[in-house]
């Protein structure tokens, strides 16, 4: 097994959410990282294909000779490995159980379905995905009041599975509204996650790495307008 | 420790399949509850509100829902036996991506494989056998995806063995004659008492599935 100081790299893009959990959690755990960063648009690099061969894709955690893949895997090797600093995951199992369920609802239902809004192809279709995410944020909400016992996180006082798996996508949350005009989180259906949203942001584990909505929204046009076929991919 | 356990369940899931399998290997007793997923009982809809989905399990009042999220918890609080995850963390990791690549993969295409003809089936075809294949590279040599024990993956992925026969009915197609090592894995895994009696008469399923797509129009 990679010893606890073997060299630690993570492998991916400033503006993906999933890249940006196995930075946050490395964070948590003042793990010294070298962030190797991919042009994914000019083509991806043989460092990439040799490390994710099944998938082909971002974030990859290297850890000295071991390679890990998929997001919330990543998360909770890091937890793991690195197990005398602060907790990621609850303790007890059934509060385990429920974090790793809203992670993979959060992944499997949730934003994809805000992905779609900007893909939406036409009003109706626009409001169909607008419902799905606000239905989802509603229970997040309920979620929250649930989970975090009077704390400022899903994980209670600190930044924990849940806090990293749906936080990583509130660069792409705001850049949503933006180009939508609508305020998804907001004071009268959630309350709570508008407050949880700014701590989140603001915490030392996370501050340096989430992207600033102005530069996700410029990158997210460039997507757009190459995924138009405005410019030929190479 | 074991306290009231109730599964929610529907006899030709694979995921139901998986957590009953977890819970034999772990010698646990339990009640077994038999959904009728076109007439949800009150009780699903109450402890998976947001999927509506089964399995569900239901320990000490509090649900537990998703498969793997299941075996995950009846490996934690059932630590002091028959282990399904490893304890070295890289070996976990590897474990769960597996298993996550199982979920990721297997069932659609399985799906299409049986609801489609033509060259969306063969398409469907081509990818799930590649699928199985990297998943046997995966297993190499070893008697189980866990090694020497059987573990997460194989708990996983055994339960797709019970539509193996369904799919190459459907898909005119034998799974085993691409990749015999896998089969042979399979058939090593039925000879445990806990996927023996966790898992479907493949002729039932096939009878299931020739059901559905009379159900569906399909032909």
């Amino acid at each position: 097994m990679a010893s606890n100081d073997a060299e630690v790299k993570v492998l991916g893009t400033w503006s993906s959410p999933f890249v940006m959990r196995a930075r946050i959690a490395l964070n948590i755990k003042s793990v010294n990282h070298e962030f190797l960063q991919e042009r994914l648009w000019e083509g991806k690099s043989q460092l990439l294909l040799n490390s994710n061969p099944v998938h082909k894709k971002v974030p990859v955690l290297i850890h000295g000779h071991h390679t890990i893949c998929e997001s919330l895997i990543i998360v909770q090797y890091i937890d793991e490995v690195w197990s005398s600093a602060p907790s990621i995951l609850p303790s007890e199992p059934h509060e385990r159980a429920t974090a790793r369920f809203w992670a993979a609802y959060l992944d499997d239902k949730w934003f994809p379905s805000m992905r779609a809004i900007g893909m939406a192809e036409g009003e109706d279709a626009r409001r169909a995905a607008i419902g799905q995410v606000e239905e989802g944020l509603v229970l997040l909400e309920e979620e929250f009041g649930e989970c975090s016992k009077g704390g400022p996180f899903f994980g209670g006082d600190r930044i924990g599975y849940l806090d990293i798996a749906f936080g990583c996508f509130l660069g792409w949350l705001r850049v949503t509204e933006k180009m939508s005009g609508i305020r998804l989180l907001n004071e009268t259906n959630t309350p709570r996650l508008l407050k949880w949203a700014h701590g989140f942001c603001s915490d030392d584990a996370v501050k340096d790495v989430m992207p600033e909505t102005e530069k996700l929204a410029e990158f997210a046009k460039m997507i757009k307008g190459r995924v138009k076929g405005a410019t030929p991919r190479t | 420790m074991e306290g009231e356990l109730v599964l929610l369940d529907f006899w030709p899931s694979m995921f139901g399949m998986r957590t009953r399998i977890a819970l034999a290997e772990k010698q646990i007793k339990y009640e077994y509850r038999e959904e009728d997923l076109r007439n949800k009982s009150a009780l699903l809809l109450q402890m998976n509100p947001v999927h509506k989905k089964i399995p569900v399990l239901i320990h000490n009042g509090k649900p537990v829902c998703e498969s793997l999220i299941q075996v995950q918890y009846i490996d934690e609080v059932w630590n002091d036996r028959a282990p399904l995850l490893p304890s070295n963390p890289y070996q976990r990791a590897t474990a769960r991506f597996w298993a996550d690549f199982v979920d990721k993969k297997i069932y659609d295409l399985g799906a299409k494989i049986w609801r489609s003809k033509g060259e969306e089936q063969e398409a469907a075809k081509k990818e799930f056998i590649e699928c199985l294949k990297l998943l046997e590279g995966e297993l190499g040599d070893k008697p189980y995806f866990g090694g020497k024990d059987f573990g997460y993956v194989d708990v996983a992925l055994v339960p797709f063995y019970s539509w193996f026969y369904a799919y190459e009915k459907c898909g005119k197609f034998s799974i085993e004659a691409e990749c015999p090592k896998l089969i042979a894995w399979a058939k090593r895994c039925m000879q445990k008492e806990s996927v023996a009696k966790s898992l479907p008469d493949p002729e039932k399923i096939y009878d299931f599935v020739l059901q559905l797509k009379k159900a569906f129009g399909i032909e």
